[in-house]
């Protein structure tokens, strides 16, 4: 891409209510076995992808070429103004300061309690006061109603839990970007709502851009058809999505890394794709 | 065959690849900042402190058996009052610094390889990445330079708990009267056997935490790898030591002796 395209693309991405996440014709093979093939999508600021498929269809992968974890072998990505495919491990924690991941089964230091998981990046890479950093640590806790779990260790607290406090931990720095991967798998349907609340909530109160990875069908269609509003009072309730705010959700399905499908809720349940239909019966 | 020999030789250059680059990236990151200082002084803890106990009842039982083995040779020559030169020169040149090497690669490099396995297939190294910390600075820095330090301590410590326990073997069992035993244990110390027995063991300790971090940063497969980790650090650690052993001093009798 010559120089001139970087920087109107550079541009574009910018501008408020612009693509905040871009894969363009993105590639990605472990030897002989093709991971991702030709994936492309854009995610909004302030919307949600949701996306779907099979294990091992690419999923996490796409997610962990988003933070750099990985590196594709062909394509361009885009996060959050940077284009993040030719960026060293030393460039990307610029991009990692304003993205947050929730990884499969939390993945929380063990050897630390949960004020230390929450507040690790703002007490470690940062030089916000100690009190100040508890303030924060306190508040997000307070936000996913985990309060008074902080000085537990990892291993006390429940699975639902555990994901909670990787969703705290990865807010506490308040980023605009949030990437779960498979943040409700293995919970019970009653704590998965809990864990969904919560990623509605992040997004309709804190403005908060998503890409939730998942194959339960549940979870995906309770967070594009509910939104998150905050009552006179203060209190924040989960109720049914707008029109207008369900179209903000779209969903992507992954098939052995391939797009098979992109729209929203309402065009997913209509899809006449034999594929779909399976996955979703 | 040949393309088994092949996979082999693939395998094992990949493997030194990452070995080298993990070592220049612990390299820079001790040069250059962030610096976890919390992390380095709880590993100089960890990796010093916590392995004085085993360190001591190695060094005290090597130095008696040392002595006492030496002893039943040396009566065959009458010369049963240098036992002291004998384990002392034994003690701090070679077997001081090689066994506190060998021990530690069982105790700490078992523990680091354990302990970064785990991280890894729990996905806390990628989470490590994703918060913006560098896993080599905040997880590998600290340990390399516990144990660059904390070795030649434990070897110094290991060899005069080692000659004393000589000490005790010599005086009780082969009655050599204290003065004489511990003018020969002078004796028979050279200002370039203090150097051997000091320079051998900043290697030592290097080698032992580099492979165990190498193999702990590598592990895949579960818990299963974590054990597999676990393993092979040990017994690539302890054969690296004893390698190493070889031509370090094979350099330092070129240019000391």
């Amino acid at each position: 891409m010559q120089a001139r395209e970087i920087a109107a693309a550079k541009t574009a991405l910018d501008q408020p209510g612009a693509p905040i996440v871009l894969f363009d014709h993105v590639q990605l093979a472990f030897d002989e076995r093709v991971v991702l093939r030709d994936m492309s999508f854009t995610l909004l600021k302030g919307h949600t992808k949701i996306i779907l498929g099979a294990s091992g269809s690419g999923k996490s992968t796409a997610l962990k070429i988003i933070t750099g974890l990985l590196k594709s072998d062909a394509g361009v990505v885009w996060v959050n103004g940077q284009r993040v495919d030719q960026l060293g491990e030393r460039e990307m924690m610029s991009v990692r300061a304003d993205l947050g991941m929730i990884f499969q089964e939390g993945a929380l230091f063990d050897s630390l309690t949960v004020r230390e998981n929450v507040g690790y990046k703002l007490y470690e890479e940062t030089d916000m006061p100690v009190d100040e950093v508890d303030r924060r640590v306190a508040e997000v806790l307070g936000f996913i109603g985990l309060a008074e779990q902080v000085d537990k260790m990892p291993s006390e607290l429940s699975g639902g839990q555990r994901r909670r406090v990787a969703i705290a931990r990865a807010m506490a720095f308040k980023p605009t970007i949030l990437l779960y991967d498979e943040a409700t798998t293995g919970l019970d349907p009653i704590t998965a709502i809990t864990v969904d609340d919560e990623i509605v909530k992040l997004r309709d109160l804190e403005g908060v851009s998503s890409i939730v990875v998942t194959h339960q069908l549940r979870d995906a269609f309770y967070v594009a058809t509910h939104m998150a509003v905050r009552a006179a009072d203060g209190t924040v309730r989960i109720v049914d999505a707008t029109p207008e705010k369900e179209r903000e959700a779209e969903f992507i399905m992954l098939r052995e890394g391939v797009i098979v499908f992109e729209g929203d809720a309402d065009s997913l349940r209509r899809s006449a794709d034999p594929y779909i239909q399976t996955f979703l019966s | 065959m040949l393309s088994l020999f092949e996979r082999w030789a693939k395998s094992a250059a990949l493997e030194v690849q990452e070995y080298v680059r993990l070592t220049m990236a612990a390299f820079r990151g001790i040069v250059t900042p962030p610096f976890y200082r919390h992390d380095i002084v709880e590993q100089f803890d960890i990796i010093g402190v916590g392995s004085l106990t085993v360190v001591l009842l190695s060094g005290l039982f090597t130095g008696a058996a040392l002595a006492a083995q030496s002893g039943m040779t040396l009566d065959q020559f009458g010369a049963r009052p240098v036992v002291g030169r004998l384990v002392s020169a034994s003690m701090i040149k070679e077997l001081g610094p090689v066994l506190t090497a060998l021990m530690l690669t069982g105790r700490i490099g078992s523990g680091i390889a354990a302990e970064l396995g785990s991280m890894m297939v729990t996905d806390q190294i990628n989470a490590l990445r994703a918060l913006g910390t560098d896993p080599v600075r905040k997880l590998v820095v600290p340990r390399i330079l516990a144990g660059i330090f904390m070795t030649p301590v434990l070897t110094v410590i290991a060899d005069a708990v080692g000659i004393t326990g000589g000490w005790v073997v010599a005086r009780y069992q082969l009655q050599v009267n204290s003065g004489l035993y511990w003018s020969s244990v002078v004796k028979g110390l050279y200002l370039q056997d203090v150097w051997v027995g000091l320079i051998k063991p900043f290697v030592f300790g290097f080698i032992i935490v580099t492979v165990a971090c190498h193999v702990g940063l590598r592990t895949s497969g579960g818990t299963a790898g974590v054990g597999r980790s676990t393993t092979l650090s040990v017994v690539a650690g302890s054969v690296a030591v004893i390698a190493a052993d070889y031509f370090v001093m094979q350099i330092l009798i070129a240019l000391l002796y």
